[in-house]
Parts: C-alpha cells; sequence; structure tokens
C-alpha cells in the first residue's frame, strides 16, 4: 500500500474519531472521561488537518544508511522532563506527610496526598522510567542489530501515544479517574489506548531484530523483549474490567475478591520485575560495558542471569498478601521464589561490576562510570533486602509500615534512577554529536546529591519503618496494645522531615542534571568526525 | 475432574519438571564446547556500528 492510500485511510479513521470524541465529551458522565474526550477529539482534528495538508504530497524518501535517533532524542528530553515532574510530586506529597497543612482547602479533592500520591508513582515509573526504557531500547536494538528502526514513523506514534498515555493517566487521577489497583490505576479507555502503543513498540522493537545484521542477539535485547513482551501480558490482564458506560470512565473489574488481590499483585510485582528490572538490566549491559568501554565481564553468566530471572520473577508477587485470604501455600510459594531470586539477582549485580575489572582506575576520573557502578551497589542492597522482606516473619514487622517505601526508594531511586541518569549522560553527547559532555564537575555534584538524598530518604525510612512496626505490636502486661495509630503518625515527624529533605537532594541533582545535558547540547564542542562514540572523560 | 485441580496437579508434576529441565538445559547449552568464541564475539559487538547501520552487502551472513 502507498503512502497516498494510507493517507486516505488515516482520515476517515481520525475523522470518525473526532467525531466519536465529541459525542462522547457531550455525553461524558463525569468530568475526567469529558475532559479525556475533549482532549482526544482536539488531537484527532489536530491530526486529521495535519494529514490532509500531507496528502497528495510528494513522499519524502526514508534514509536506510542512518539510525533513526530523532525519536530517541526526543525520548531522552522527555525522560529528563519526566523526571524532574515526578521527583517534585515526590518531594512535595512528602512534605505533605510531615506537614498534612500543605493539603490546602481550596485544592481539596484535587491535590491533596491522596490524589497527588498515584501522579508521584506513575510519573516516576512510567513517564521518567517508562520514556528511559524507550530511549534505550530504541537506541540499543538499532545499534546492536546494526539496523534502521523497523517501521518508519510507526516510533514517533510509540513515543507521542505514549507521552498522551501519560497526562491522560496523570490529569486523570487529578480529576477522580482511578480504578484504584496500584501502579495500574488508570481507566478502561486509558488502558485501552496504552494496549495499542505498546503493541506497536514491540512492533518496532520486533522488527528490528527481524531484519538484524549482526548474527547475535546481544543480551541487552533479550532483557529488553522480555520487559516489553511480559508488560503487554500483565498491563492485559491486570486490567480486564467492564466499562459501566461507554461515556464514562467507571469500570468494573472482572476479577473479585483474593482473586483479584492475586492477580494485581501478580501484575505489581512484575511490573517491578519486568519493568523496573529486567528493562533496566537490559539498558545496564548495553550502558555500563559502553561506559567502561570493555565487554561484559562474562557473557555466559549474563546469558544465565537472564533465563534465571525470567523463570524466577513471575512467581514473586504472593509475597505482597502474605496474612491475607491468599492460602498459606501460595504466599509460601511467592516468599520462596523470592528468595531464590536472590541469586540471579545478585549475579547480575556481580556481572555489572566485574565488567570494570582491570578499570577500576576509570572510577577516580569517570564519575558517569561512578554514577552506574552505584547503581549497581544499590540494585544489589534492594534485591537482598526485599527477599529478606518477603520473609513471612520478617513480613509481620515490615508490611504496612514505611519500611517497605525505604525499600522502594533504594532500589528506584538508587538502582533504576542512577542507571537512567548515567545512560542520559552517555546518551546526549553521543545522540547531539558532541565531543564531551558540558561539565563532569556538575556530574559530580549531581552524583553526591543524588547519592546523599538517597542515603537520607532509605535510612530515615528504615528507622520510622521498625518503630512503626515495634510500636504496633507492642502489648502491655495485660496484653493491651500499649500505642494508638496516632501515637505513631506523632512519633514519625522527625523522621518525614529527614525523609523530605531527601528529596530535596535528589530534585536538586536532577536540576543540576537538565542544566548539564542542555549546556552539553548548547555549549559543548560539536564532534570533529564520525568515530567511535566519545566516552565522558 | 475439576479444571482447578487438573491445572493444578499438572502445574506442580509434569510442567514443573519440563520447566525446570530447560532450565537446566540452558545451563548446559551454555557452557557447550565452543560456546567462548561465540560469547566473545557476541559481547563486543556493541562496540560496532556505532555511528551508521552496517551496509547492505553484509547483510547477508
Amino acid at each position: 500500500m502507498n503512502t497516498g492510500t494510507f493517507n486516505y485511510i488515516k482520515l476517515v479513521v481520525l475523522a470518525l474519531a473526532t467525531l466519536f470524541t465529541m459525542i462522547a465529551a457531550s455525553y461524558a458522565r463525569d468530568l475526567a472521561y469529558q475532559v479525556h474526550m475533549i482532549l482526544f477529539m482536539v488531537i484527532a482534528a489536530g491530526l486529521f488537518l495535519v494529514t490532509l495538508r500531507a496528502t497528495d504530497e510528494p513522499a519524502r524518501p526514508t534514509p536506510t544508511h542512518e539510525y533513526f535517533d530523532s525519536v530517541v532524542r526526543a525520548a531522552v528530553i522527555a525522560t529528563a522532563f519526566w523526571g524532574v515532574v515526578g521527583f517534585l510530586a515526590g518531594t512535595w506529597i512528602a512534605f505533605q506527610l510531615a506537614f498534612p497543612a500543605l493539603n490546602f482547602e481550596w485544592s481539596e479533592g484535587y491535590a491533596n496526598f491522596g490524589r497527588l500520591r498515584p501522579l508521584h508513582t506513575s510519573a516516576v515509573i512510567f513517564a521518567f522510567g517508562g520514556n528511559a526504557l524507550i530511549a534505550s531500547s530504541f537506541f540499543i536494538v538499532q545499534r546492536t542489530c546494526a539496523a534502521r528502526l523497523w517501521g518508519g514513523n510507526l516510533g514517533w506514534f510509540v513515543f507521542w501515544g505514549y507521552q498522551l498515555f501519560i497526562v491522560l493517566a496523570a490529569t486523570g487521577y487529578l480529576l477522580g479517574g482511578t480504578q484504584s489497583k496500584e501502579y495500574a490505576e488508570p481507566e478502561w479507555y486509558v488502558d485501552i489506548w496504552l494496549t495499542i502503543v505498546w503493541l506497536a513498540f514491540l512492533a518496532c522493537f520486533l522488527g528490528t531484530l527481524i531484519k538484524r545484521k549482526e548474527p547475535h542477539i546481544y543480551v541487552a535485547n533479550w532483557f529488553l523483549l522480555a520487559f516489553i513482551v511480559t508488560v503487554a501480558m500483565l498491563h492485559v490482564v491486570n486490567n480486564i474490567s467492564i466499562p459501566v458506560s461507554i461515556w464514562g470512565s467507571k469500570s468494573v473489574q472482572v476479577f473479585s475478591g483474593v482473586q483479584d488481590a492475586m492477580v494485581q499483585w501478580w501484575y505489581g510485582h512484575n511490573a517491578v520485575g519486568f519493568f523496573l528490572t529486567a528493562g533496566f538490566l537490559g539498558m545496564m549491559y548495553y550502558f555500563v560495558p559502553k561506559q567502561a568501554e570493555r565487554p561484559v565481564f562474562s557473557y555466559k553468566l549474563s546469558i544465565i542471569h537472564f533465563w534465571a530471572l525470567i523463570f524466577l520473577y513471575i512467581w514473586a508477587g504472593p509475597h505482597h498478601l502474605h496474612y491475607t485470604a491468599l492460602p498459606d501455600w501460595a504466599a509460601t510459594l511467592g516468599m520462596v521464589f523470592s528468595i531464590i531470586l536472590w541469586m540471579p539477582s545478585w549475579g547480575g549485580m556481580i556481572n555489572g561490576l566485574m565488567t570494570l575489572q582491570g578499570a577500576w582506575d576509570k572510577l577516580r576520573t569517570d564519575p558517569v562510570l561512578r554514577m552506574m557502578v552505584t547503581s549497581l551497589a544499590f540494585y544489589g542492597m534492594s534485591t537482598f533486602e526485599g527477599p529478606m522482606m518477603s520473609i513471612r516473619s520478617v513480613n509481620s514487622l515490615s508490611h504496612y509500615t514505611d519500611w517497605t517505601i525505604g525499600h522502594v526508594h533504594s532500589g528506584a531511586l538508587g538502582w533504576n534512577g542512577l542507571i537512567t541518569f548515567g545512560a542520559l549522560y552517555y546518551l546526549v553527547p553521543v545522540l547531539w554529536k558532541r565531543e564531551r559532555l558540558y561539565s563532569l564537575t556538575l556530574v559530580s555534584w549531581h552524583f553526591w546529591l543524588a547519592t546523599i538524598g538517597i542515603v537520607l530518604y532509605a535510612a530515615s525510612m528504615w528507622v520510622t519503618g521498625i518503630m512503626e512496626g515495634l510500636m504496633w505490636r507492642e502489648v502491655d502486661a495485660n496484653g493491651f496494645l500499649v500505642n494508638s495509630f496516632a501515637d505513631t503518625v506523632s512519633a514519625k515527624f522527625p523522621m518525614y522531615v529527614v525523609r523530605g529533605l531527601g528529596g530535596v537532594l535528589f530534585l536538586s541533582g536532577a536540576l543540576i542534571m537538565c542544566y548539564n545535558l542542555w549546556m552539553t547540547v548548547r555549549a559543548a564542542p560539536a564532534k570533529a568526525s564520525l568515530g567511535t562514540a566519545v566516552p565522558a572523560e | 475432574m475439576e479444571t482447578y485441580t487438573f491445572l493444578r496437579e499438572f502445574a506442580d508434576s509434569w510442567m514443573l519438571l519440563l520447566l525446570f529441565c530447560i532450565f537446566i538445559g540452558v545451563g548446559f547449552w551454555v557452557f557447550r564446547p565452543g560456546s567462548r568464541k561465540v560469547h566473545d564475539e557476541s559481547a563486543n559487538m556493541i562496540f560496532r556500528n556505532d555511528d551508521r547501520p552496517a551496509p547492505e552487502q553484509e547483510a547477508k551472513k
């Protein structure tokens, strides 16, 4: 099919979409749905006009002799932008917990903690992390396949479609459009949209793998493919719901009771396992060897790491449901697999760290590599802490306390955050063809601000979490509980302030990074020739 | 037999055995004779094709 015919089909689809969303906006039963339909309508109408202008114009030939890097550049910018938004939201809600007066009267129902918390989690995981994964998977798959990204402008559809998903999710939370499933809050029509975008993402990635010019598929691509495929499966199964009306955002889950809880945490834990672990390990297996300029320590270990992780992670979900209606055997299964997971996790960490064997001196001169190595250290630490917390008796102390939040953040800020910053520092000079980064001193500042911020965050949450757990279970000689819930809340105040300060440090580090990357594009000397990638030394 | 019971029994017997054997098989496959050369080649692949796709004539290997 030529571009001309395709344009006519696009015009028909966009016209119908505009008409349908117009009707939907006027019949809307709730505010979130109405705002979203108006947004869809404006975008569909705008695209209609753009497509109409391009119809019957001579098509520009697609370059095949160069990589499709413009979409990667866009995703890098989006990563930095959403990162700052997500960190800012997180820091703000940390202070809302410490000082409840920040839940202002006038913004009640829109910007109080309950509405902003999913905005923060989705912004950092799906917007910041997701864009980092899109950028790095598009970058890595092209380089390791020695082929241009498959699908032409489908790559742009994936990028903009994903940004639209983020905007729909975020505005939906503020306006109350949520199905109350943790990390899967968006309602049914947003879920359908994400499914379409995600399948396009899979098509781009698989298509490039199929037309690769290298005989082998580099291990990073295995991790990235596992991430894309598994997230598609998790997303679809966890979001099986029936809309109450096609003109409203509310929907009803098909599973109920403990089955629903199990499906939710099968999804929830594998979002951690495949989105935040497998995907980011794909980044690690490419960017750490590239930055260290050495091949990965053991390719054999990386293959075993991959298969062990894939075989084990999918079973770990039930450890979120200890002491619930879930049968004990299922909880025990989840716990056992979580503990076995310690081995592939540490195998992967060792593989990453030992890649520096014989090049450890680079840590003194290269703050980007230092950031990547620290992220691996945090990966090792949080994948040790996680299995420990999944043990039923430890979980009886840690569950529902801030220890869990501390654990999540040592993994998310330490592992996902720092490896993403490292990847961004690697990518920007390469993508904008600069000789080097604007300033390594600023990278060092970012490194220390982020690291100290994480330490403040994790340490304060350990203290407050264990304190809280101990206060909740404390009984007096007659068997009565000693502390009320409000006692624990007031006891936690100092730690909440420390946590907020940790967030301020992490956020300021990210702002320094944005300035540094901006100046790299604007002011760093352009690369003279197209040689091999320039190490940031 | 109920579907649940059947699936439950199948999952913790034959399927478990099959998945376990596949996993052990992967382990043996990784350490097969001659794999070192292939793996060294794969591990170093990231250091080429940095700037542009490989030319077409190299495509058929």
